[in-house]
């Protein structure tokens, strides 16, 4: 039967189990926004700002093993995704976004709406395309999403002119499809592996290293299992935590510019590091040169060859899916029948728990004022350890990497590479209409909040009951930090004024508002907010204005040369 | 230290400015570029001349492998290969000038494609020293406007770049 582009475009993303669309309507696709009403498989949630699509497609994705699908119009449509698609990109989430283009025969002429897409958008998406006939657009949707979701994850873009939703052709969705030039590895060469095991088993200071890639992969089991069977100290990334449970007595804590003492020194003065769907970026390992000073062999395990060797040297690389690379190693070792040094591995972890004994987390509580570390332990608690917890970027981010222990993977949802500002509630919303009666708690602060402040709209309309927790200091916190430790307390546009009342705020988008002043109010209010099963609770905790970060690893210093609270 | 990159890559609208693109994102040098379709129509075959310390040389080849519309990636330096460029060169030719100038085409295995009564036009192939060798044994003054192609590269015997 012969279908308009536009219903093939819906029939694709019903062929490919898709439930929700996060999108905006305009004119370029207002032909697929007729073939979305006249269907009720797919359920279309309408965004107040295209940024937040991608957002909320993005939190899904995350939250969930699943594509995540935003729908934009033509330019501005796509000008304001493009913020989405960049924060995707940097982490490796699997969206295909939609675009409407402008008819074909307008397309170059600078015509009402219109913009180079897929080139805005080229250096931010694994992969982008503009359909130029109608019969390739089922294959090209294929395409799209086989692109997205495997090897190492990514947006893909599929930009549709809007003649091209009108054309009619065939419908036949392919059951499965080949790209000649897209072969990811799966299996880690065996020989590689053989030496990878060997050096495991020969290490005296070992660490092991997980990065987003584990969550990714779906490889917390193998991740897990590896490491209890040798013991070994772990430590991950922003974007790994939770691939490895916190609670676990092998887990040193988050690394890096934030991370704490002992999983930094373990870090730098390991001799065999195995890497796990990590890539050793510059927030990670701080001053590559510094880092290269002590000699350690590197084993490092990811699905993008491009990412291994790319700021320090491998000695061991091994390209393949982590889940697969891990359980194969494991089972290496396992039959080897062999074991580690266990009295140099006992020498390294008195080593480390002397680090550890520093307690590089403690802060000095107060009964005066609300210290933001305080609000996010207490989250933890009286949520279990077991919600959702989206965030923005900033320090209430680093916060909550720092004392909301995950012990599962996707639940910890944030924008690690890009940073972006204002990702924190759209993705909740992704989130939460996944996981519908989930706890869903999006951690952000008065400057973060306001970037997508509008979504409380979206929220009201599709009755999303997150709670958002705002740590407001009156001051972008990260950036008032670092004026104060490297720009001489000059406080630059870092002090906000005038800022919103924020219960009122919350109130007239039809949620509730609670602003909390006392340390002593904290625990309650929270425990209020979180019964309120059915109602998004804007919590506007007013806390400690000068609080910062610790532990804190300088920009460009390495990974002992670390800044500790003076409290300690 | 300078090397001849070639690949093959789906003969498609954009695929060109992705590597472009991916070059100029990534603070990578492009000496030349150059690029046609091969005899299967659906595949173009690209060199790129480009130069950097092993780590930048491995990073580059890592990233073209990983464009979706690349199918493959061969550096020519690592192996026997051949390298050739063609060039144009229109230069003034009058009176004793014009023996002195197709003796020297002759020299360097030129041809001249085209005479005018003041001008010739040579064409010449070869490395990039070898066409810049030629350029500098003439007179600059004399030299009206040079083109080239950029290099092309393949490698000798059975290494072969196709699918």
């Amino acid at each position: 039967m012969e279908l308009t582009g536009a219903e093939i475009a819906i029939r694709c993303l019903q062929e490919e189990g898709v439930e929700y669309v996060f999108g905006y309507p305009g004119g370029a696709v207002l032909f697929i926004y007729d073939a979305l009403f006249n269907q009720d498989k797919i359920k279309h949630i309408l965004v107040r700002h295209e940024q937040g699509a991608v957002h909320a497609a993005d939190g899904y994705a995350r939250s969930t093993e699943k594509v995540g699908v935003a729908l934009v119009t033509s330019g501005p449509g796509a000008t304001n995704a493009v913020t989405g698609i960049a924060t995707a990109y940097m982490d490796s989430i699997p969206l295909v976004i939609i675009s409407g283009q402008v008819a074909s025969h307008y397309i170059g002429e600078d015509a009402f709406q219109e913009v180079d897409t897929v080139g805005i958008t080229r250096p931010c998406v694994k992969h982008n395309f503009l359909v130029k006939d109608v019969n390739e657009l089922a294959s090209t949707i294929k395409k799209a999403f086989h692109l997205a979701k495997s090897g190492r994850p990514g947006p893909v873009l599929v930009d549709i002119p809007k003649d091209v939703s009108n054309q009619k052709a065939e419908f036949n969705y392919p059951s499965s499809i080949d790209i000649r030039s897209y072969h990811p590895a799966q299996h880690g060469e065996i020989e590689q592996l053989k030496q990878a095991a060997q050096l495991l088993l020969q290490a005296k200071r070992p660490v092991i290293y997980t990065g987003g890639g584990v969550v990714l992969s779906g490889a917390s089991q193998q991740l897990t299992d590896l490491a209890h069977l040798l013991d070994f100290p772990l430590t991950s990334t922003l974007m790994g935590l939770g691939g490895f449970p916190a609670s676990d007595r092998q887990f040193l804590g988050m690394l890096g510019m934030h991370g704490t003492y002992e999983a930094n020194l373990a870090m730098q003065n390991c001799d065999v590091l195995l890497a796990v769907g990590a890539r050793f970026d510059d927030r990670v390992i701080g001053n590559v040169e510094h880092f290269g000073q002590v000699p350690r062999k590197i084993i490092h395990v990811d699905i993008d060859p491009s990412s291994i060797a790319k700021r320090v040297k491998v000695d061991v690389p091994i390209v393949g899916d982590v889940a697969h690379v891990l359980g194969d190693l494991r089972a290496m070792l396992h039959s080897s029948k062999q074991q580690p040094d266990q009295a140099a591995l006992a020498e390294w972890w008195k080593q480390v728990d002397e680090w550890r004994s520093l307690n590089c987390l403690g802060y000095r509580n107060s009964d005066e004022v609300i210290k933001p570390q305080y609000v996010i332990e207490k989250l933890h608690e009286i949520t279990g350890g077991d919600a959702f917890v989206t965030s923005d970027v900033g320090q209430h981010q680093m916060w909550t990497a720092q004392y909301y222990k995950f012990n599962q993977p996707r639940r910890w949802i944030n924008s690690g590479g890009l940073g972006t500002m204002g990702f924190g509630l759209p993705a909740a919303m992704g989130v939460q209409l996944a996981h519908p009666g989930a706890t869903v708690a999006c951690v952000t602060g008065e400057g973060s909040i306001q970037m997508n402040i509008q979504e409380l709209s979206t929220c009201k309309q599709f009755r999303l009951p997150i709670k958002i927790v705002a740590l407001n200091n009156r001051y972008l916190g990260m950036v008032r930090q670092w004026q104060e430790f490297f720009h001489g307390n000059r406080y630059s546009e870092s002090y906000m004024d005038a800022l919103p009342d924020f219960v009122k705020l919350a109130e007239a988008y039809g949620h509730v508002g609670m602003r909390i002043e006392k340390p002593s109010d904290v625990e309650p209010a929270l425990k209020e907010a979180f019964a309120r099963k059915d109602d998004l609770v804007f919590l506007d905790f007013k806390t400690d204005q000068t609080e910062n970060v610790f532990p804190m690893v300088p920009g460009g210093k390495g990974l002992s040369e670390v800044i500790l609270a003076e409290d300690l | 230290m300078r090397h001849i990159i070639s690949l093959l890559m789906e003969n498609e609208a954009g695929a060109l400015s992705r590597v472009s693109g991916l070059f100029s994102a990534r603070g990578y040098n492009i000496e030349s570029l150059t690029v046609a379709p091969t005899e299967d129509p659906t595949m173009s075959r690209m060199t790129i001349v480009t130069s950097g310390s092993d780590d930048v040389i491995e990073q580059i080849n890592k990233q073209l492998n990983k464009l979706v519309e690349v199918v493959a990636v061969m550096d020519m330096n690592e192996g026997d290969h051949l390298e050739r460029e063609l060039m144009l060169v229109k230069v003034r030719a009058v009176s004793e000038m014009r023996e002195e100038m197709k003796r020297m085409a002759d020299i360097f295995r030129g041809r001249i494609i085209d005479v005018t009564d003041d001008a010739y036009t040579i064409e010449l192939t070869g490395t990039g020293s070898k066409l810049d060798s030629f350029l500098q044994a003439i007179d600059d003054d004399l030299i009206m406007e040079t083109v080239r192609t950029g290099a092309c590269g393949i490698g000798r015997g059975d290494r072969v770049l196709k699918l």
